[in-house]
């Protein structure tokens, strides 16, 4: 029987989920001109889960319903991330959305049904958790992709997406099993105690490369990539940047939960293949992105690349190269909502500010916008002082500590490649000539703004003074 | 006392950005001379470093550390020896000259230019005074965005190419250092410079990590092979992004093999000193004739700069061949001395030539040398300037180009004569590219009648030209002081070339 504990344990997330209640009843009652106030309460009910999150920190792992759920530092850092940025997602989404007709009280909600999938996602103790948090946020993140639903490109992007992900998801619930068959618990905890004693080595070597694979096809890493720029270029672009920063850390989660809680005592096996899929997306994102011309896909590849590095660390197999993944993951969540903000922020009714021609000359029409986007692309290409650098940094220093120099001079060398499609972005919007008959016409919205300023800026800062962060996360992996 | 010198020096032209940039393109005048309020403080302030740093003592002085990152160790680390306070000096020097430089020239968005052009001299400084292998990185590299944009938006036709190379190469060079110094820190726990120095390690380790260092700053010096960037980066690059690029951030990569492949990696680069030696002669020897051919004016300065600062390879690696192989640390600090003051002299006669070209491009947008020619019958002033940084620049006594080549050829002679041989032909070469570029521009009849209707410099042109000229001579003269300045500290560096680790 569950009891009072349990509940208070929980009790940002149960909150969420009353909320989100609450908020499509709010939505079906309200007036038309009421409208603009469910987006506020989102704003607030998140900022409250965040508040809730960071109050009610045990000092110690604690888990509850049974091991069902697990509260660490891990998960904290995590939840914290991924609702600030669908908190950044709502404010840099909602001029978009409104010039297309596509603000409706359903995108909320999704959101943060999403959301709540991160948060149960990310504390998962027990495989079936993780199978339901991970159900909870890709079904809503499909229904979202397809929201725009007069578009062929979206629906196109949503119905792939749907088919790959349950695929993968069924590839994840195959692996389950058998690693269910070989040791006889789900529990995460007691799976790590039933690994040594387990009668079926080879069966849990099998079901965990299925789990692999449905934990890369989550990432996006190579060669389990083919969804990411599709689902990139097709859904709204508020919905895109979702997908690039808050299901990233989720997915963080997810591989975090399964391979180190669960599995590390089977890290000679999946620190190979993970290093294999770290080369792999390396190279094929990287390489792949030299040659797009639409900026949503280019950073669709530039995703896949950075889940390379991202995979970099995890290799290690030890508290510091899960906490330089960790660095990666939260760096690479607010490089990416940044990014897509100045899309978002650059784009109108009737016009999407998606190919990279659109952004030409724009220092010289909107300069400030150019130097946001200068931040982003200078950070995710990983050059100093920019917090992408630092983040680099520490996953390859992870790699090289597991022995694996080889792997981080592959990174080395991608990330001279990479350089080349970010430093097209700034030559284009620094170095070309507007092009005539073409305008630029900022969103108005003030909060855009402001928080896209921060949010771009906070990249610099992070890049000058990243101690604390990267203390925050080691402490999440000491205790 | 005040001890937060370098700190203010590093961040007083960086945060003057800010405003320059503030000023914006509605009021380019209020931007260009708060840039240049922003360039002449800091130049005053940099002068506060002769009577703080006491030459006589040397070693690593006006120290500052705070923690910086605590989990992994970082400092916050800053601190000068002679060396730095001179190539600091000649920053900040250089960094008033390019702004005045530019002052009529750019018309397009100067404010922008101003302020990547102070942020860039703040991080310079920043590169010659980290202690912190991870701060040197971090400055050594951001260094490369604002001279992105400068050559990116502000340079010639095909700037887009030029600026792309120059920055990947760079990258490129440097990255394979970031894994170098992974897995020095991963060792010694620290990033600490000094630590470093005396952490040991095996020949084997020394040399992956020489050719780590070797490649990062043989593209930046540049050394032939990895020079191709530097002749398009120079030629498409503004006046001055060229005179930056030509009298400090070549000097960088001189700079890094003194702070890294000699104090953390002896045994490798005495190992290895015959390859550097080896390279920096057909610097001197091959690229000498590259520049003969050049019929670019910017591009023969170019190679020219990749020629001369083969002299800084050679006066540095030549004293692993003097002290280990034959006790002779006199004529090793010769070298090196010589490698220093060449690097120093380098740096005010390529800006000068640089700063010259740029005069003759304002009047008549051709850098091509067959498009002028008799330019003294209409520009006698201009040619007196161009005349004297054309002969320091092929190494005439008297004039700073002279001192550090001598130098070094000396030294060389010391370790072996076929080797001074070699070097010495510089002083053949660079004369015949400098004086046939003298003379195809200057003098005889004037063919092109644009040439005719060009105006001698104005107040502001010679004020830059002036005091570059000034600097040439004093130098060339009375190099006494700078050689002061940095002796105890070539000492230094000469006594670690003796120190095995292994």
């Amino acid at each position: 029987m569950p009891n009072l504990n349990d509940i208070i344990i929980m009790r940002p997330e149960f909150f969420l989920v009353a909320a989100a209640c609450v908020l499509l009843l709010a939505d079906a009652f309200m007036k038309p001109a009421e409208r603009p106030y469910l987006h506020w309460l989102s704003i607030g009910v998140l900022a409250v889960t965040i508040y809730l999150v960071l109050a009610f920190q045990p000092a110690g792992p604690v888990t509850a319903f049974h091991g069902m759920f697990i509260l660490d530092g891990v998960s904290e850092i995590l939840k914290v991330f991924s609702l600030l940025c669908t908190i950044l997602v709502f404010i840099y989404g909602r001029p978009y959305l409104n010039d297309r007709k596509l603000l409706v009280g359903e995108f909320y909600t999704l959101m943060i049904f999403a959301v709540i999938g991160v948060m149960l996602l990310v504390s998962a103790g027990n495989l079936i958790m993780i199978y339901l948090g991970l159900e909870l946020l890709t079904l809503s993140s499909y229904a979202l992709v397809a929201l725009n639903r007069d578009s062929k490109l979206s629906s196109e992007a949503a119905i792939k997406y749907f088919v790959l992900g349950a695929l993968s998801s069924g590839m994840l619930l195959y692996g389950m099993s058998m690693v269910y068959g070989a040791t006889g618990t789900l529990d995460l905890v007691q799976l790590h105690a039933a690994i040594p004693q387990s009668a079926m080595p080879h069966l849990l070597v099998f079901g965990l490369i299925f789990m692999i694979i449905g934990v890369a096809f989550k990432l996006g890493a190579a060669p389990f990539h083919m969804w990411i720029p599709d689902v990139y270029q097709g859904a709204p672009t508020p919905v895109t940047a979702f997908v690039g920063s808050a299901s990233k850390l989720a997915a963080f989660g997810m591989a975090f939960r399964l391979l180190a809680t669960g599995m590390s005592d089977l890290s000679q096996h999946w620190q190979l293949m993970l290093a294999a899929l770290a080369v792999l997306s390396l190279a094929i994102g990287n390489v792949v992105a030299i040659v797009q011309t639409n900026i949503k896909r280019l950073l669709a590849y530039s995703t896949i690349s950075h889940m390379g590095y991202l995979l970099l660390g995890l290799v290690n197999a030890g508290p510091e190269g899960y906490s330089a993944a960790m660095f990666y993951a939260v760096s690479y969540a607010l490089m990416s909502t940044a990014a897509f903000g100045v899309i978002l922020a650059l784009s109108r009714a009737g016009f999407e500010c998606e190919e990279i021609d659109d952004f030409k000359g724009l220092n010289q029409r909107a300069p400030w916008m150019a130097f946001l986007m200068m931040l982003c692309m200078f950070s995710l290409a990983g050059v100093p002082p920019m917090f992408g650098f630092f983040a680099k940094l520490l996953v390859l220093q992870a790699a090289i500590h597991a022995g694996m120099m080889w792997l981080a001079i592959v990174g080395a060398v991608f990330a001279i490649i990479g350089l080349y499609y970010y430093l097209y972005v700034v030559k284009v919007m620094y170095f070309d000539k507007p092009v005539a008959g073409t305008e630029v016409r900022l969103q108005t919205d003030f909060t855009l703004r402001v928080a896209l300023s921060l949010n771009a800026l906070v990249l610099l800062a992070l890049g000058l003074y990243w101690g604390p962060l990267l203390a925050w996360c080691n402490q999440a992996f000491v205790g | 006392m005040f001890n937060h010198l370098l700190s203010l020096l590093i961040w007083l032209p960086i945060a003057g950005a800010v405003p320059v940039l503030l000023a914006g393109s509605s009021r380019p005048n209020t931007a260009r001379w708060l840039a240049l309020l922003m360039a002449v403080l800091t130049f005053a302030v940099s002068l506060f470093l002769i009577p703080q740093y006491n030459a006589d003592t040397g070693g690593m002085q006006l120290a500052e550390s705070h923690l910086w990152i605590a989990a992994l160790n970082v400092h916050y680390g800053l601190a000068v020896d002679g060396i730095s306070v001179a190539l600091i000096l000649l920053t900040t020097f250089v960094g008033i000259l390019v702004i005045v430089g530019a002052w009529e020239v750019i018309q397009d968005k100067p404010h922008q230019y101003m302020a990547a052009m102070l942020v860039l001299e703040g991080l310079m400084i920043g590169v010659f005074c980290a202690t912190d292998a991870l701060l040197f990185y971090v400055f050594f590299e951001a260094m490369l965005i604002p001279m992105f944009i400068l050559i990116g938006i502000w340079g010639g036709p095909r700037r887009v190419y030029a600026t792309l190379k120059f920055f990947i190469y760079t990258f490129l060079g440097s990255i394979f250092m970031l894994i170098g110094l992974i897995y020095l820190y991963l060792k010694a726990g620290t990033f600490d410079l000094h630590t470093l120095t005396t952490l040991p390690l095996t020949l084997t380790e020394q040399s992956w990590l020489f050719f780590a260092f070797l490649i990062a700053f043989a593209v930046k010096v540049p050394m032939v092979p990895v020079h191709t960037w530097l002749p398009d980066a120079h030629v498409e690059a503004p006046t001055g992004g060229s005179v930056v690029l030509a009298a400090v951030m070549l000097k960088i990569g001189g700079y890094g093999f003194l702070r890294f492949n000699l104090p953390i990696v002896p045994d490798a680069s005495s190992h290895f000193a015959w390859l550097i030696i080896l390279l920096s002669l057909i610097a001197v020897v091959y690229i000498g004739y590259v520049a003969l051919v050049q019929e670019d004016m910017k591009k023969l300065v170019a190679y020219s700069s990749v020629a001369h600062m083969g002299f800084v390879t050679l006066g540095i690696f030549i004293g692993f061949m003097l002290v280990r192989e034959q006790g002779n640390s006199d004529a090793a600090r010769l070298g090196m001395q010589g490698a220093m003051v060449q690097m120093i002299s380098h740096g005010f006669v390529s800006g000068a030539m640089f700063s010259c070209i740029g005069v003759m491009y304002d009047r008549m947008h051709t850098r091509l040398i067959k498009d002028y020619g008799g330019v003294i019958n209409v520009m006698p002033w201009f040619g007196f300037f161009y005349v004297l940084f054309a002969m320091a620049n092929c190494g005439l006594p008297g004039t700073s180009g002279f001192v550090g080549e001598f130098m070094v050829i000396l030294a060389s002679f010391s370790a072996n004569p076929w080797i001074a041989l070699f070097a010495a032909f510089t002083l053949i070469i660079g004369a015949a590219y400098t004086l046939w570029l003298v003379k195809r521009v200057l003098w005889g009849e004037i063919t092109n009648p644009h040439v005719a209707e060009m105006k001698d410099i104005n107040g502001r042109e010679t004020l830059v030209l002036g005091a570059f000229a000034a600097l040439v001579l004093i130098i060339g003269i009375w190099p006494e002081p700078l050689v002061h300045l940095m002796g105890s500290s070539v000492d230094q560096l000469v006594q670690l070339l003796a120190i095995h680790k292994v």
